[in-house]
C-alpha cells in the first residue's frame, strides 16, 4: 500500500473514532422523566422511592427522574388521567394493576413489547412471577411491569392463641377452622359486649379485593381475562359472600357493618382483634408496631387456597419522546432488577416481583431470619388476577356497593350480587359488541 | 331564678360539647401515639407529632401556596367588585337592571357546583395546576358586588358632587370618596373571603395536580388518606397545623372577626 | 372645542366589564355549557362525542344510585337546616344575654367555622371510630354496646348531619347576634312593664323581627347543604353502599372518577335546577312574609 493510502486509512479510522465520541456528546441533553406513584402501606415509602431516584440518577447522569407522590391508588389514577386530559401526562407511572384496561381505552400507554425489543429485553419481560403478569397482559401484549405487588395474608396474634388454648404456631388452614378458632378467640365482658374480636376482614374502600380471597377459595372467578364479562351472580360467588356475611351475622366473630381498612392494623396492635386479613404490604408496619408475637399465614382454604394479587405496576405513557421512552424503560429495568426488587420487598413487605430476587443473598438471609416474609410468595401459586375490566371504576363500584349492602344487612347476598351483576352488565354492554 | 341557672348550665353544656372535638384533636396531637386513645392526665407532652407531620409532606410549600392564593383572590375581588359595585350604585347605563340580576345568579349558583364545566374551561385555557386556575372563578364575587353596592348607595350624594366640583373624574371620586367610607365593609368582606378560600377544598382538589399549586386543604387530605394504617397523632398534628393560622388569627382578633361576619350579614 | 366626556353608559359598562367577563366565563357560560353537554355522549379517544338527545337523562332515571343520592340530599338538607338554625338562634340569644362566661361561649360556638371542613372531618372520623373512638369510649362508660357509626347505613348519614350542624350553627349564630343587637332594648323594657313573659316576648316580637336574618341564613344553609361535600370525601367516600353520597359528590365521582362527562353534565343540570327552584321559591314566597322593622 502506498503512503497516501495508509494516510487516508488512518484518517478514516480517526474520524470514525471521533464520530463515535461526538455522538454521545450530542446526546448530552438530559432526559427528564417524572412519574406518579401511590403509597398504600405503612412506612417511610416516599423516602425509599426518593433514594431510588437519587441512586439511579447517580448511575445515569443523562437522565433526571422526578417521583411525585399522589396519594392512594384511587387518587393516583385520577391524577394521572387528569394530567393526561390536560395534555401534560407524566412519562411513567405506578398504577393499580387493574387500571390497565382504562389506560388502554384512554390511549394513554404503550405496550412494553414496542420498545423492549432486544433479545435481552424479551427475556426480562419473562422474568416476573406469572401470577403478577395476569393483570399486566392482554391481547398478547405486556402493558405493565410489576413493581409493588402483594397478596392478602392472614396475620394472627400468637399470645391471643395461647390464651384461648390454641396452638400458637398453627394458624387456621380451612374455612371451618377459621370459624372455630375465631369463636374461641372472641372475648366478651360481663355484660356481653365484645372486648376482642376473633377476626377482622376489612370492607371499606375496596371490599372487592378482600372478597376475591373468599371467591378464589370457593374456586370461582369474577371476570374473564378480556375484561368484558363479570360473573357476580354465580352460585359459588353468592356462597362466598354468604360465608363472609355469616362471620358476623351467624358466628358473631367479626364486628357487624363496614370495617375500615385503614384502622384494621391498629385494631390488631390494640388487641381488638386476634386475627386480621390485610395486605402483605403491611408486614413491615406490623413487625414494627405489634408488641406481641405474631404469625403470618396463607389465607385458609375453602375448596382450595387462594388470594387475589394486588398492588401496582409501572406503565410508560404514549405522549413522551422516544428518548424519554427509552430512558423510562431503563429506569424500570433498573428498579426491578433482582437486588433492588429484593431491597424494596424487605423494606416494605411487598412481594419481590421476580423469582431471582428471592435467590439473592440479602433476601435469603432475610427470609431465614423472618420466615413470614416468604408467605405471600408461597401463596402466589394459588393466586388469581385482581378484578379488572373495561370501565373498571364503575364495574368495581357496582360490586363494592353490593358487598357493602350485604355486609350491612340491607340486602341478602343473593339480591346484592344479582343487582351488582345487572349493573355491571349494563356498563359493559358496549364492550361486548 | 331556677330557670336562669338551668339555662346557664344548658348553655355551658352546649359550649363544652361544641369545644370537644377540637379539644380532642389538641390532646391527640400533643401526646405520643400510645396515648392517642387513652386519656391519662399524666401522659407526657410532645412536639414529635408535629415534627413528623411536617417532614412527611411539603407543608411549607402548601402554606406558601395557600397564602399566595387567598391574597391573590382577595386583591382581585377588591378591585373588581369595587368597580362593578360603583357602576351599579351610581351610574345609569342601558341594561343595568338585567346585568345586576345576572350577577345575583352567582349567589345561588356558585362556581363550586360547576366543577365539571369549569374544569373543562381551565383545561382549554391550559392553566391547570396553577394558582390562577383555583382562583379565577371566584375573583368576580357576586356577594362582594352586592355588599359594596349597598354600601356605596348609602354614601351621601353631596360628597360625590363636591368631588366632581373639584374636577375629579369618576375613578378619582371612587378612590377619594367611596372607598374610604366603605372601609369597615372592606375589612369584613376580607375576613369572610380569606376564611372561605383558606378552607376551600373540592375545587382545588380537582384543579391541582402537584405540589406546585396544591393548597393546605388538599395537601392535608392527601397526607391523611393513606391506605396504610391511620396514625391519628400525626394526622391531628397536621390538621392543627393546617388550620392553625386562621385559628390563631381568630383567637387574637375575635372581636374583629365576629364584627366582620356580623356586618357582612347585615343587609 | 373640548371633547365630550364619555357618557354614563360607557363608563358604567367599562367599570362592570372585568367582573362581567369573569362572571360570564365561570358562571353563566358553564351553566349553558352544562345544558349543552348533557345532550351528548362522553368523548373517548376512539369515539368523539355524539348527539344522544335525552339518553343521559334516561340513564339517570334508571340509575338507582341517582335516586338514592337525591333522597340522601333531601333528608340531609331537611335535617341540617332547621337544626342549625334553631341552635344558632338559641346560641345567639344566650350569648347576647347576661349568661356568665358568654365570651368563652361565643368562642366555643364560633370556632368550628374558621376550621376547614377537611380538618374538622378528620377529627370527627376519629370520634366515630368503632372500638376506641371517643364516642365509643363514652358509650362504653354507660355500658352501651359498641356501634359502627359510620359503617352502618342507618347511622352514617345522621353522623354526617351532626358534623354539618356542628360546623354551621356557630356561623349562623353570628348573623342572629347582629340582628339581636339591632333590636331596640325599649321593646324589651316595654314588654316587661306590661308583664309579658320571656317566651311570649320571643315568640311574638323577637322571632318575627329576626325573620330577615332567618331568610338570609336559610339561603346560606340551603346553598351549603348542596355545596359542601368535603366531609364525605374524608369520612365515608359516599358509602356504605351510597348511603352518604350527596348529589355534588356523585357528580364528582361520575365526572372525575368515571370520566363520564355527558352523564356528569346531566346530573349537574339537575343540581342547578334544584338551586334555581330554591332561589325562585325564596323570592316569591318567603319575601312576602318577612317583616321589616
Amino acid at each position: 500500500m502506498s503512503m497516501k493510502r495508509i494516510g487516508r486509512l488512518i484518517a478514516a479510522v480517526l474520524i470514525a473514532v471521533l464520530a463515535q465520541g461526538a455522538a454521545p456528546a450530542a446526546a448530552q441533553q438530559p432526559v427528564d422523566l417524572s412519574f406518579y406513584y401511590p403509597v398504600a402501606v405503612g412506612g417511610p415509602v416516599t423516602k425509599i422511592i426518593d433514594s431510588f431516584a437519587a441512586d439511579f440518577q447517580k448511575e445515569n447522569p443523562g437522565i433526571r427522574v422526578k417521583p411525585i407522590y399522589a396519594g392512594t391508588y384511587q387518587e393516583t389514577i385520577v391524577k394521572v388521567l387528569t394530567a393526561l386530559k390536560s395534555g401534560e401526562p407524566p412519562q411513567m407511572s405506578v398504577l393499580l394493576s387493574t387500571d390497565m384496561f382504562t389506560l388502554i381505552d384512554e390511549d394513554a400507554v404503550i405496550p412494553f413489547d414496542d420498545i423492549a425489543t432486544s433479545v435481552e429485553d424479551k427475556a426480562w419481560l419473562k422474568s416476573f412471577f406469572p401470577a403478577f403478569m395476569l393483570n399486566s397482559q392482554t391481547g398478547g401484549k405486556t402493558w405493565g411491569i410489576p413493581f409493588q405487588r402483594s397478596t392478602i395474608v392472614l396475620y394472627w396474634n400468637k399470645e391471643a392463641f395461647r390464651e384461648a388454648g390454641l396452638d400458637p404456631n398453627k394458624p387456621p388452614a380451612s374455612w371451618a377452622e377459621q370459624i372455630e378458632y375465631a369463636k374461641k378467640l372472641t372475648k366478651r365482658d360481663a355484660s356481653g359486649n365484645v372486648t376482642r374480636w376473633g377476626l377482622k376482614v376489612p370492607s371499606s374502600g375496596f371490599p372487592y379485593w378482600l372478597f376475591q380471597g373468599f371467591t378464589t377459595q370457593n374456586d370461582v372467578l369474577l371476570m374473564n381475562q378480556a375484561g368484558t364479562e363479570t360473573y357476580y351472580d354465580k352460585l359459588a360467588v353468592i356462597e362466598a359472600l354468604q360465608y363472609w356475611v355469616d362471620l358476623s351475622k351467624v358466628h358473631k366473630v367479626m364486628p357487624p357493618g363496614i370495617i375500615e381498612w385503614g384502622t384494621t392494623p391498629k385494631d390488631f396492635f390494640e388487641r381488638q382483634t386476634a386475627m386480621m386479613w390485610t395486605t402483605t404490604g403491611n408486614l413491615t408496619n406490623v413487625k414494627n408496631n405489634a408488641s406481641f408475637e405474631f404469625g403470618v399465614a396463607m389465607l385458609p382454604a375453602g375448596k382450595r387456597r387462594g388470594s387475589p394479587t394486588g398492588g401496582g405496576n409501572f406503565h410508560i405513557f404514549k405522549k413522551s419522546t422516544p428518548a424519554q421512552q427509552a430512558a423510562s424503560l431503563k429506569f424500570i429495568k433498573w428498579i426491578t432488577s433482582p437486588e433492588r426488587a429484593a431491597a424494596w420487598g424487605i423494606d416494605t413487605g411487598y412481594v419481590a416481583v421476580r423469582p431471582d430476587a428471592w435467590e439473592t443473598g440479602t433476601m435469603k438471609r432475610y427470609v431465614a431470619g423472618f420466615p413470614a416474609a416468604a408467605v405471600a410468595r408461597d401463596q402466589l401459586q394459588f393466586a388469581v388476577a385482581e378484578l379488572s375490566t373495561h370501565e373498571n371504576q364503575r364495574v368495581t363500584k357496582a360490586l363494592n356497593d353490593g358487598l357493602q349492602a350485604a355486609l350491612t344487612g340491607t340486602k341478602t347476598p343473593e339480591q346484592a350480587m344479582k343487582d351488582s351483576q345487572r349493573e355491571a352488565e349494563r356498563i359493559l354492554r358496549p364492550y361486548r359488541k | 331564678m331556677k330557670t336562669r341557672a338551668l339555662e346557664t348550665a344548658g348553655a355551658w353544656l352546649l359550649g363544652f360539647l361544641w369545644a370537644l372535638p377540637l379539644a380532642y384533636a389538641v390532646w391527640t396531637a400533643f401526646h405520643p401515639a400510645a396515648f392517642s386513645t387513652h386519656f391519662v392526665p399524666s401522659a407526657p407532652l410532645t412536639l414529635e407529632n408535629f415534627a413528623k407531620a411536617w417532614a412527611a409532606a411539603p407543608f411549607a410549600r402548601y402554606f406558601v401556596n395557600t397564602t399566595l392564593l387567598v391574597t391573590m383572590i382577595l386583591a382581585a375581588q377588591l378591585v373588581l367588585c369595587t368597580l362593578a359595585a360603583y357602576a351599579f350604585a351610581r351610574f345609569s347605563f342601558r341594561g343595568r337592571e338585567i346585568a345586576f340580576l345576572l350577577v345575583l345568579v352567582q349567589l345561588m349558583i356558585m362556581p363550586d357546583v360547576l366543577i365539571v364545566e369549569n374544569y373543562r374551561t381551565m383545561s382549554r385555557l391550559g392553566i391547570l395546576d396553577t394558582l390562577g386556575a383555583i382562583g379565577l372563578p371566584y375573583m368576580a364575587s357576586a356577594f362582594g358586588i352586592f355588599l359594596l353596592r349597598q354600601t356605596f348607595k348609602t354614601v351621601p350624594k353631596e360628597l360625590d358632587e363636591a368631588a366632581r366640583v373639584e374636577g375629579a373624574g369618576a375613578l378619582l371620586t371612587l378612590w377619594r370618596v367611596y372607598v374610604p367610607l366603605a372601609r369597615p365593609v372592606y375589612v369584613a368582606y376580607a375576613l369572610v373571603s380569606v376564611s372561605y378560600h383558606w378552607n376551600n377544598f373540592l375545587w382545588p382538589l380537582i384543579v391541582t395536580n402537584s405540589v406546585n399549586s396544591r393548597p393546605l386543604t388538599v395537601g392535608l387530605q392527601i397526607f391523611s388518606s393513606g391506605d396504610q394504617g391511620v396514625d391519628w397523632s400525626i394526622i391531628t398534628a397536621a390538621t392543627l397545623m393546617t388550620s392553625g393560622p386562621l385559628l390563631i388569627a381568630f383567637l387574637l382578633f375575635q372581636r374583629q372577626f365576629v364584627q366582620s361576619f356580623m356586618r357582612a350579614g347585615i343587609r | 372645542m373640548r371633547g365630550r366626556a364619555p357618557s354614563s353608559n360607557v363608563i358604567g359598562w367599562l367599570l362592570v366589564l372585568p367582573a362581567a367577563v369573569l362572571l360570564v366565563t365561570f358562571t353563566h357560560f358553564p351553566t349553558a355549557a352544562t345544558l349543552y353537554h348533557s345532550f351528548f355522549s362522553t368523548a373517548k379517544p376512539s369515539r368523539p362525542a355524539v348527539w344522544v338527545g335525552l339518553d343521559n337523562y334516561r340513564n339517570m332515571v334508571e340509575d338507582p344510585v341517582f335516586w338514592q343520592v337525591l333522597g340522601n340530599n333531601f333528608w340531609y338538607t331537611l335535617a341540617t337546616i332547621p337544626l342549625s338554625i334553631v341552635l344558632a338562634m338559641l346560641m345567639a340569644v344566650w350569648v347576647n344575654g347576661k349568661i356568665a362566661g358568654r365570651g368563652l361561649l361565643r368562642l366555643s360556638f364560633f370556632t368550628p367555622t374558621v376550621l376547614p371542613m377537611i380538618a374538622v372531618a378528620n377529627i370527627w372520623l376519629f370520634f366515630y371510630t368503632p372500638g376506641y373512638g371517643l364516642l365509643e369510649q363514652i358509650t362504653g362508660l354507660f355500658g352501651l354496646p359498641s356501634h359502627n357509626w359510620l359503617g352502618s347505613q342507618s347511622t352514617a348519614l345522621p353522623c354526617l348531619i351532626v358534623v354539618t350542624v356542628w360546623k354551621e350553627a356557630g356561623f349562623f349564630m353570628i348573623f342572629y347576634l347582629a340582628a339581636l343587637q339591632q333590636i331596640s332594648p325599649n321593646l324589651g323594657e316595654a314588654a316587661a312593664l306590661m308583664g309579658a313573659g320571656r317566651w311570649y316576648f320571643f315568640r311574638r316580637v323577637t322571632f318575627p323581627l329576626l325573620m330577615p336574618t332567618t331568610l338570609f341564613v336559610l339561603i346560606n344553609a340551603v346553598i351549603n347543604s348542596f355545596r359542601l361535600v368535603d366531609h364525605i370525601v374524608v369520612m365515608t367516600k359516599g358509602g356504605p353502599d351510597n348511603a352518604t353520597s350527596l348529589l355534588l359528590y356523585y357528580i364528582y365521582d361520575v365526572g372525575f372518577k368515571f370520566w363520564d362527562a355527558g352523564y356528569a353534565a346531566a346530573l349537574t343540570l339537575v343540581l342547578l335546577i334544584i338551586l334555581a327552584a330554591f332561589a325562585m321559591g325564596q323570592f316569591l314566597f318567603l319575601d312576602r312574609r318577612v317583616h321589616y322593622q
